[in-house]
């Protein structure tokens, strides 16, 4: 169903970025940049007192017309953005959640190996790759 | 003979059934006596199978080679599809099933036939051993058993030719064939003849059985000459020159190997006879990687942390991207710790890794930690270490057969898979567990929202309610959206409850007992609304059903009740902030007439809470006049000052029980709507002057009482102009106890501001006061309908 899927650390810079399409990763790049300040501004919105409230899936975060752009942040301002293809109008938002648990299991996975230091680029990890390519290659 | 193009599942398959046939280990040619016993096995008539034999070539040769017996295994696909033998069917028929052999000893074979799934490592090298490179380091596997590697004598000759089948060495510890994870870059060439020997690990001169071992199978890597290599885990010259020794000592290796082999050769034969896993650990690896645990773990049942162990298999130099793919493979539960399974699976990869193995994708079969104690696992029992955790009774039978090793790869995958939904709970729970960040959202602070009832207060003091009154005033003028929230649902509940006092208490926020208090404090209003309907036992019917209570406070503190106001305000905007701002103020005592109907429509129109609220002076003026104000005494005292002004005045109505003197009332509704209004001027630029607001609760109230009380009057009558009745209230305030002179100052700045925020609030006023006007209606219908169904019993 995704298109493109990003993982992007707490300062702001990915960690891991894949999409589908390969020819036009750079939008993809471009999209999920540009919807960090929509995360941002979502996280910020909830003020000091929400944090512990805060729904960790912000949902729709910049719709397009061909494309959607999903938001979902860990406690520790990890933000996972999925971009998806907007001809697939049978995607609902518990999908999208599903969806975006997966990819934070798989990221706590990559998180607990030992050989994987924090802040590097996930490349490493073959599990969270095959999980991703399971989430992208529905959609094709 | 032409070439022979074989799949992947083929491929594997058929290097399985050569080696098991190659019971001289000679990697070249197949035992005629077991190929015969496989072509019986396969279940075809006498003269297909001579036919076959000829087509192979075989029989011009006198022997089966590789490619002959492949091709006579293609032959028996074909036989067994039911096609006529020709040398060309076994290129053109495609998708052969692959042959069925019957055989018990097939037995596996068929099974693993049936279950083979492409493995890309069998491709081509099919080497049952892997002479280790001379030059590579790896360990020399001892090579634990020969049983097919005895009757090697012939196999000296093949091994000096190929002394260095494979690159990489150190073959894993298949029983003598299972190199499938070998990669044998010399594809068809292993001459691993050194099939049988298990696991070599010695690196001594005897290790040049392990060249053999090459072929050995890796299980059997004896620790101590590891130990040489791997404590160190940079040591690998030792072994490297181990290696090195191999090609020379290939010769000796019949010799050596079948004197080493003979102490392995039960073992090795116990695992040849069933297709042992390569990636099985021998008891000497094993023991092996136990003492390892054990220097850094003593407790054998305990884990090694994930920082102790990163550390120790950096020391193998393996490039951290190898290591960490190991350790995905090898820390099942996923808990950033080994336990001791976990770790000899770590370790056999290392070592598997070292001598050249490519890892697998899925960790093998008898590798996994045996999480659940599957002892139905007991054909595989022979094998050390860990036995394949059968995931699925499905892929028990085949992982039993402690086969072939391609099998292996995919019981993994199967297994892994089938753990996920079946028996690995512990993992499933792992990843259910993370799962749940989800759904800790609410935090238990009891500051902010709590989502449970609070249990109402039935003597609530009044000081304390106008204490907290005061407090939330003075802290954050947003807070009134709370108690306003609430208590619209509240008075909406409650509205039809023309029960007195209880009613009004219940209503006023806090289910005061005491049917005068009007505290808005925002606990109370949650209270209220929770409990309204437990102690306002009079109230009966709803008439019509209370709006929802307002989401964030159905039971908090004051403060509290303030921090979501001011959160709802920096999430909502000003205006909503206001908004919000605004209900809580509401009366916490639903005036049967009017309560219920601005009550009913504050929650559905925020907006409109806003302009009930800010209208609220106005609303005085309506409900004064079936109201008595004597309640609005005790609102002033008590907090309501915001946004209660509506509900203020709705409380003079909905209770007239309560009398207070019109004066008192008066002032309490003023006080309530200068609370309001200030608030109000709060909530609109609640984010702003929050600072403003603590300043001095009882001033305001004070000056707010002033105001409202002179606001009440003149707006008794009106219901529109806010700020004229501001102004004229605040221009004209009686003298009212407390100390006027500096509230007049005071409240001339307060009129500024509240000017200030009536003329952004204007719109909202207006659109309020037409709700304002049907719920009251409304009330009123619904009032009578209460008295119909009840006389006056609070009264």
């Amino acid at each position: 169903m995704a298109v493109c899927v990003a993982v992007i650390a707490k300062e702001n810079y990915p960690l891991y970025i894949r999409s589908i399409p390969t020819e036009n990763e750079l939008k993809f790049h471009y999209m999920v940049h540009t919807s960090l300040d929509v995360v941002d501004e979502k996280i910020s919105a909830m003020g000091k007192a929400l944090v512990d409230q805060r729904e960790l899936y912000l949902g729709l975060l910049y719709p397009t017309e061909d494309y959607k752009v999903y938001g979902y942040v860990t406690n520790s301002k990890v933000k996972f953005v999925m971009v998806v293809d907007s001809s697939n109008t049978a995607l609902r938002d518990n999908e999208i959640r599903s969806m975006f648990r997966k990819l934070h299991n798989s990221y706590t996975d990559v998180m607990c190996n030992p050989f994987y230091n924090p802040g590097d680029h996930i490349q490493s990890s073959r599990a969270f790759d095959s999980m991703v390519t399971s989430m992208m290659i529905q959609v094709c | 003979m032409e070439g022979l193009t074989l799949s992947d599942a083929e491929q594997k398959y058929y290097s399985d059934l050569f080696s098991y046939c190659d019971i001289e280990s000679t990697k070249k040619v197949a035992a005629n006596g077991r190929v015969l016993e496989l072509f019986r096995a396969a279940q075809l008539p006498n003269d297909v199978v001579l036919q076959i034999m000829e087509l192979c070539g075989a029989t011009r040769l006198g022997y089966f080679g590789r490619s002959q017996f492949y091709i006579a295994l293609k032959l028996v696909a074909v036989a067994q599809s039911g096609f006529p033998l020709r040398v060309e069917s076994i290129n053109t028929v495609k998708d052969l099933p692959l042959p069925r052999f019957v055989a018990s000893k097939n037995e596996q074979e068929s099974r693993h036939a049936a279950s083979y799934s492409s493995d890309s490592e069998n491709q081509g090298s099919y080497s049952g051993v892997i002479p280790p490179p001379p030059g590579r380091g790896q360990v020399k596997k001892g090579s634990v058993s020969h049983d097919t590697v005895q009757p090697r004598t012939s196999a000296d000759q093949q091994e000096p030719a190929s002394p260095v089948v494979s690159p990489q060495q150190s073959p894993p510890t298949s029983p003598h064939t299972w190199r499938k994870h070998s990669r044998h870059p010399s594809g068809g060439n292993s001459e691993r003849p050194l099939t049988g020997p298990g696991p070599f690990w010695s690196p001594f001169g005897e290790a040049q059985s392990g060249s053999s071992a090459g072929d050995a199978v890796w299980s059997g890597h004896s620790p101590p000459p590891p130990q040489e290599t791997w404590v160190s885990f940079a040591d690998t010259p030792p072994t490297s020159t181990l290696l090195t020794m191999h090609p020379a000592s290939v010769q000796d290796q019949t010799t050596v190997r079948t004197v080493a082999s003979a102490t392995t050769a039960n073992e090795i034969r116990r695992q040849s006879s069933s297709y042992d896993d390569p990636w099985k650990i021998t008891d000497e690896q094993r023991q092996y990687y136990v003492n390892q645990f054990k220097t850094i773990q003593p407790d054998l049942n305990g884990f090694i942390p994930g920082s102790a162990a990163k550390e120790f298999f950096t020391k193998s130099k393996l490039p951290i991207l190898e290591l960490s793919h190991i350790w995905e493979l090898s820390d099942f539960d996923k808990d950033g710790a080994l336990t001791l399974d976990e770790f000899c699976a770590a370790f056999h990869l290392v070592v598997a890794r070292k001598n050249g193995y490519d890892l697998p994708e899925k960790l093998p079969e008898s590798l996994m930690p045996k999480l659940i104690d599957l002892e139905d696992s007991a054909d595989v029992g022979d094998q050390p270490g860990e036995v394949g955790y059968s995931g699925s009774p499905a892929e028990a039978p085949p992982s039993k057969s402690p086969s072939m090793p391609s099998l292996n790869q995919t019981w993994p995958e199967l297994n892994q898979s089938s753990e996920q939904w079946e028996t690995f709970s512990e993992r499933s729970s792992s990843s259910q567990t993370l799962t749940q960040f989800d759904s800790n959202i609410a935090p238990a602070d009891p500051d902010t929202a709590i989502v449970h009832p609070v249990p109402i207060r039935m003597t609530p003091s009044k000081i304390h309610m106008q204490e907290m009154e005061l407090k939330r005033t003075g802290s954050d003028h947003t807070n009134p959206t709370s108690p306003l929230l609430v208590k619209p649902s509240d008075l909406s509940e409650e509205s039809k409850i023309n029960s007195s006092v209880k009613f009004a208490s219940g209503n006023t926020v806090d289910g005061y007992s005491s049917s005068d208090s009007f505290t808005s404090d925002p606990e109370q209003i949650g209270n209220n609304v929770t409990h309204q309907r437990s102690h306002s036992g009079t109230s009966p019917d709803n008439t019509a059903p209370p709006p929802p209570p307002p989401r964030p406070q159905p039971s908090h503190s004051r403060s509290s009740s303030l921090d979501m106001n001011r959160t709802f305000a920096v999430t909502t905007g000003q205006q909503q902030a206001g908004v919000v701002a605004h209900p809580p103020a509401v009366p916490p005592r639903p005036q049967p007439s009017q309560a219920p109907g601005p009550v009913v429509h504050r929650p559905v129109d925020a907006d409109g809470l806003i302009t009930h609220t800010s209208t609220s002076p106005q609303q005085i003026p309506e409900q004064p006049n079936f109201a008595d104000f004597s309640q609005f005494e005790v609102f002033a005292a008590s907090n309501v000052n915001e946004e209660q002004d509506d509900e203020a005045e709705k409380h003079p109505e909905v209770l007239p029980v309560e009398k207070a003197s019109d004066p008192a009332s008066s002032l309490r509704v003023a006080k309530t709507d200068s609370k309001i209004e200030e608030k109000t001027a709060a909530s609109v630029p609640a984010n702003v002057s929050k600072g403003t607001t603590p300043l001095a609760p009882p001033p305001k109230p004070v000056r707010r009482r002033l105001k409202s009380e002179d606001e009440l009057r003149p707006e008794v009558d009106e219901h529109t102009q806010k700020t004229g009745v501001l102004a004229a209230v605040l221009a004209s305030q009686p003298s009212i106890p407390r100390s006027v002179g500096k509230d007049k100052k005071a409240i001339q700045a307060s009129i500024r501001r509240n000017k200030e925020t009536n003329t952004v609030l204007a719109r909202l006023n207006s659109e309020l006061q037409q709700q304002l006007k049907d719920v009251l209606e409304e009330r009123i219908s619904l009032e009578v309908q209460l008295e119909q169904l009840r006389p006056f019993s609070h009264l």
